[in-house]
């Protein structure tokens, strides 16, 4: 395999397997260069004892599990409900609208409410992780 | 086949539309147009395979809710809703709910530490031959059976509106069209036609549910009122009111409803087509933006399925559609009642377009991970032997896929029932491929073993169920006509089973640098220049 230029990060997937070495061409003059590409290549172990990053990974697990939890929940509810109490999913709520559908119209709600919290929390977790590759960046 | 396919009686004879077929040839025309000019900037891997990784995030959220609002949805969705009421919505709602898993658990990871397919992921730290070779069987499987669905809806669809035309000259026509797109222009002209058919698709799904509306005053309570007694024959020939938001007329038993919504929930994030396409975005930050600007697309469309699907039911009725087209032509029927015949082109032509953009999707996902999964790098131990050449292979694929699924969409014909096609495609997608997504990006211990096993197990118990299941079986040994419920633990099972049957310290050594590289970007691959 062709040595990659140094500083070059293009993710080598499964080592020498991966080929179409486009973004591995020929070096970039320096201000041209991005935090990923600027500066030695990497050594992982220390980002990842890193404090900072191992925060960023805590806080990526305590909003995804319990937010994964929490939609699964929800969603397997409505076909739950549906199939072993539909006598109380056939309740009328307003007119002719009972609970099922109510419930599974709030099913569309949740979800873009659960993404859009995901949205803001993540942009944290963007300035998290660009806070702490400038660190590394010599 | 000539046979079974003369000895069909269409239920009425559908008239000749001038219109439909222009629109059909116009949407044809544009697309056409756009393959021309990316084929002059599909040059090189990233910029075939990834369109160049610069697709914006609403570019690219648009090109994923086009990828994903197949005919299965519009059309298929629609007659559900018309024939069985409540339970046809229970579809819309998954296929929404979906889009968690691949927001908050899988589009970013796999952006950061990936390049052209769902399988860099795995091979990421794994040993990558057998991997990619295991990964490489269940993406074609996952993407032929789903085409296979898409074709025979396009022979049928066309059949309607353009009694002239044959099934197999419809499936060949729109099998040339897709092979067209990709061998040209890669994944650039798949992303276009992506984004003009969602765009087409969202805004005739919204001019119907006005047309639906303004037929009840705008109000919801009349509405709903209407939906609550549908008039249709019964089995014995009566009249029968029934209740259309009454849950149950669909589904008996709970829990073929529950394992339907594992396979929508888990088998989404596991569907090559959507996957790839975080690879056309800048950055793991675009590849989220692009989640969002789906969910919202998909989520409104899904939600406007109820007008016209009860729309349907109310305004023309389960008796009415079947001898005018049957389940699938509720939604093109509907606009014909309340908009005219130049509505009903118009219809027809955007289901049209939806059909040819989702298989050109799923073509290009299937010779993207033929010639880069496949041949480069389990054939050629992932070098190329001469510049180009990965590029050559995906073409020459995207040929031989497009044929085969048009020799298998006409040896089928146009009576198969497509639904389980796509259900299989699901589940495959849920039992297969996710389980090993999930244990490469966030268990250490992982290895080659386990992934090789929780694709096989994965891919065979959910083959082998729905084989044994009341669609193949008259006396079913398997009783769900889905089989997720049972066939995603298993493809966990196997996957864990693998895994601690070997060894292999150098997948966990290599852990360390794939959790850094999903969480923080570093390293990830840029856009080219362009």
């Amino acid at each position: 395999m062709s040595p990659q230029p140094p500083g070059d990060l293009t993710p080598e997937s499964a080592a020498p397997t991966d080929i179409a070495p486009l973004g591995r061409g020929p070096l970039k003059p320096e201000h041209e260069k991005t935090a990923g590409e600027d500066g030695t290549p990497v050594n992982w172990d220390e980002i990842a004892a890193d404090a900072d990053f191992k925060q960023l990974l805590a806080a990526k697990v305590t909003f995804i599990v319990p937010a994964t939890v929490f939609f699964v929940i929800y969603y397997f509810a409505l076909p739950f409900l549906v199939g072993y109490h539909p006598e109380l999913m056939m309740k009328k709520v307003w007119g002719e609208m009972n609970w099922a559908y109510l419930f599974a119209l709030s099913q569309f709600f949740m979800a873009w409410i659960v993404a859009a919290f995901y949205v803001v929390v993540a942009a944290g977790w963007d300035r998290k992780a660009a806070a702490l590759l400038a660190k590394y960046k010599h | 086949m000539m046979i079974s396919f003369l000895a069909q009686v269409a239920p009425a004879a559908p008239k000749q539309s001038n219109t439909a077929l222009f629109m059909f040839l116009a949407f044809v025309a544009a697309t056409l147009v756009i393959t021309y000019f990316s084929a002059k900037k599909s040059s090189g891997s990233s910029a075939y395979f990834a369109a160049g990784r610069r697709i914006t995030g609403w570019q690219n959220g648009l090109a994923v809710a086009g990828d994903y609002m197949s005919a299965a949805s519009f059309l298929g969705i629609a007659g559900m809703i018309a024939f069985n009421g409540y339970d046809g919505f229970m579809y819309s709602v998954g296929f929404l709910v979906a889009y968690l898993t691949v927001l908050l658990i899988v589009a970013e990871p796999l952006r950061n530490a990936g390049k052209y397919t769902m399988a860099d992921v795995l091979a990421y730290r794994l040993k990558p031959r057998p991997v990619r070779a295991a990964a490489s069987l269940s993406t074609l499987t996952v993407s032929i059976f789903y085409m296979i669905a898409q074709m025979v809806g396009a022979g049928t669809l066309v059949r309607q509106l353009l009694p002239g035309v044959s099934y197999e000259a419809a499936v060949i026509g729109v099998g040339v069209l897709m092979v067209v797109y990709v061998v040209f222009g890669g994944m650039l002209a798949t992303t276009w036609v992506q984004i003009i058919k969602a765009v087409l698709l969202m805004s005739a799904s919204f001019f119907l549910s006005i047309l639906v509306m303004a037929k009840f005053d705008f109000s919801i309570t009349n509405f709903m009122e209407a939906v609550s007694h549908v008039t249709f024959t019964g089995k014995d020939g009566a009249s029968v009111t029934q209740n259309f938001l009454t849950p149950g007329l669909l589904f008996k038993n709970p829990l073929d409803q529950i394992s339907l919504g594992l396979a929508l929930v888990f088998g989404t994030a596991g569907l090559p087509h959507i996957l790839i396409r975080f690879y056309t975005v800048p950055d793991a930050k675009t590849a989220r933006a692009s989640v969002v600007w789906a969910m919202i697309l998909i989520g409104l469309f899904y939600i406007m399925t109820t007008f016209f699907g009860f729309g349907a039911a109310t305004l023309l009725g389960p008796d009415y559609l079947k001898v005018n087209g049957g389940t699938n032509m509720a939604a093109p029927e509907l606009a014909r009642f309340l908009g005219g015949e130049w509505f009903f082109a118009f219809i027809s032509a955007v289901a049209f377009a939806t059909i040819l953009a989702v298989v050109a999707g799923l073509t290009i996902s299937a010779s993207t991970s033929f010639a880069h999964d496949f041949f480069t790098n389990v054939i050629h131990h992932g070098k190329e032997h001469r510049p180009g050449e990965e590029v050559r292979v995906a073409r020459i694929t995207a040929f031989v896929v497009g044929a085969l699924a048009i020799v298998i969409a006409i040896v089928l014909g146009p009576t198969v029932n497509v639904a389980f096609l796509v259900g299989l495609a699901f589940a495959v997608a849920a039992s297969a491929n996710l389980p090993v997504i999930l244990f490469s990006i966030f268990w250490k211990r992982f290895n080659t073993s386990g992934a090789v096993w929780g694709l096989s197990v994965g891919l065979a118990s959910s083959i082998g169920l729905i084989l044994i299941s009341p669609d193949f079986m008259k006396n079913p040994l398997f009783p769900l006509k889905n089989p997720a419920i049972l066939s995603i633990p298993l493809g966990f099972i196997g996957a864990w089973l693998g895994t601690l049957l070997s060894h292999e310290p150098e997948s966990a050594e290599k852990f360390t640098e794939l959790t850094v590289r999903a969480n923080t970007g570093l390293g990830a691959e840029k856009a080219t220049a362009h």
